[in-house]
């Protein structure tokens, strides 16, 4: 399945300065033709995240304070770790915690 | 909580829930203090209006004023003076407004947010005055770094950055300074004030304006805005801003009581409001005895000791003794009246210190 995902607010710093990846995700692992954001957040931490991923992440969802907006809707609208990625979707995710 | 019920699915359009507000667009955030869901443009009006209400109800600004905005070109002073330029002209507040950075001299990192502020003042019409450490005190920080090392740099910065707000301020002949310092920063420093049983701070930091006896009062517009709603505002308007961390404040560290917030506000988002709330129900009639006003026999700054805090600090890093001033030396009483003193209604708190150079 084929997203865009973008970093943003310091979280790029942790891939490697890189803002927005455009990416192939296998939904098979999620065992259907649906990916969720659950499975899509572990695939992000093992594919791209290099260094300090408890800046990302803190148990299998993001840390509290990471914004995230799927088509450009906040994911709380969505179901959260339940939203479902369907093909060509864009990612953001925007970290609260760098800069005044 | 209602994490259940929001088990829709997205790009829904047709079968969706409509924005709570206007019930025609579809909704693109749940805001943290109502939990309603609501469209970007609602959530345009109602961002700005909230804070025009509370510019009006506490009274911050009075026509012909001239208000510097504290910027450092990270999201909440970028998103404030975003906002106050629009509501000055929207709402014919009558202000002049100006852009205050100051310039630490970091390299790598304050260079680069001031490429954002210099940015900022053409996209937004406003002013810019900088004033550097190097110019006010013949030292930047890296110079400062190198002698002192990592471990108290940032009670340099910290008092540095005070004293050169105030001076900027000065220069620009303004009435006030505003300051990005949202909810979840009000909410923090509440806590921290609780654990270390600082009644004169807790006292203090609630208020939305302070230090009103010092030479320049600050204010506070954003102390009910939640940060996720400015980083969203930022984010839908493509503001630009800066979010790279201060290279010596290592680890981006945020401190548990940051940490410890943005946990509640998952569970509970009222509960930043709430603490808040009871920060400000904690006013107590201190006892503790403000230290009388003097000012400082080298530079004429506000003080309440013969030197100011900055002064002591600069002797000792002209004299190569660069650990003078910092600790705690003296007696605790004689310490804490200099901290007082010191902080003049400005807050100080461990996490947000140096690192994000939040005034
Ligand atoms: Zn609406
Ligand atoms: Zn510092
Ligand atoms: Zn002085």
């Amino acid at each position: 399945m084929q997203l865009t995902l973008e970093f943003g607010g310091g979280l790029e710093l942790l891939c490697e300065s890189v803002k927005i990846h455009n990416v192939n995700v296998d939904p098979a692992e999620d065992g259907g033709d649906k990916l969720t954001m659950k499975s899509l957040l572990a695939w992000v931490r093992t594919n791209l995240i290099k260094e300090r991923p408890e800046m990302f992440m803190k148990g299998d969802s993001v840390r509290p304070g990471v914004l995230v907006l799927v088509n450009d809707c906040d994911w709380e609208l969505s179901g959260q770790l339940d939203t479902t990625l369907e093909e060509k979707d864009v990612v953001v995710f925007i970290s609260t915690l760098h800069g005044g | 909580m209602d994490e259940a019920e929001v088990v829709k699915p997205k790009k829904n359009a047709v079968g969706g829930r409509l924005c709570c507000l206007c019930n025609q667009r579809r909704p693109a955030l749940k805001r943290p203090k109502t939990l309603e869901q609501i469209c970007r443009e609602c959530f345009y009006t109602v961002f700005e209006e909230e804070i025009h209400r509370v510019i009006v109800d506490n009274q911050l600004f009075k026509p012909g004023e001239r208000i510097a905005i504290g910027a450092s070109g990270g999201k909440d002073s970028t998103v404030l003076a975003y906002v106050m330029s629009e509501l000055n002209r929207r709402h014919n507040y009558g202000l002049d407004l100006f852009l205050l950075s100051v310039d630490e001299g970091i390299t790598g990192y304050r260079d680069d947010s001031l490429e954002t502020v210099k940015r900022n003042e053409i996209q937004y019409g406003l002013p810019l005055k900088v004033v550097s450490y190097k110019d006010l005190y013949g030292w930047t920080m890296d110079e400062i770094v190198k002698i002192i090392g990592l471990k108290n740099n940032c009670t340099f910065c910290g008092v540095f950055r005070r004293q050169a707000l105030d001076r900027g301020a000065a220069l620009l002949k303004v009435d006030k300074l505003v300051t990005g310092h949202n909810a979840d920063d009000i909410a923090e420093t509440v806590l921290l004030n609780i654990l270390r049983g600082d009644i004169a701070r807790l006292s203090r930091c609630t208020s939305i304006t302070t230090g009103e006896e010092g030479p320049i009062p600050r204010c506070k517009p954003f102390k009910y805005t939640y940060e996720k709603e400015i980083v969203m505002y930022a984010y839908f308007k493509r503001l630009d801003y800066f979010s790279t961390e201060c290279i010596y404040s290592p680890n981006a560290y945020r401190g548990f009581a940051r940490e410890f917030i943005k946990d509640l506000e998952r569970l509970r988002p009222r509960a930043i409001l709430d603490i808040i709330k009871s920060g400000e129900d904690f006013r107590i009639s201190t006892s503790t005895k403000m230290p009388e006003q003097g000012t400082c026999e080298r530079c004429g700054y506000i003080s309440s000791q013969k030197w100011c805090k900055a002064c002591v600090l600069l002797d000792g890093l002209n004299r190569g003794l660069p650990k003078l001033g910092i600790g705690r030396s003296r007696g605790p009483n004689s310490d804490r009246q200099r901290d007082m003193k010191q902080s003049n209604g400005t807050r100080d708190i461990q996490s947000k210190q140096c690192g994000t150079l939040d005034f």
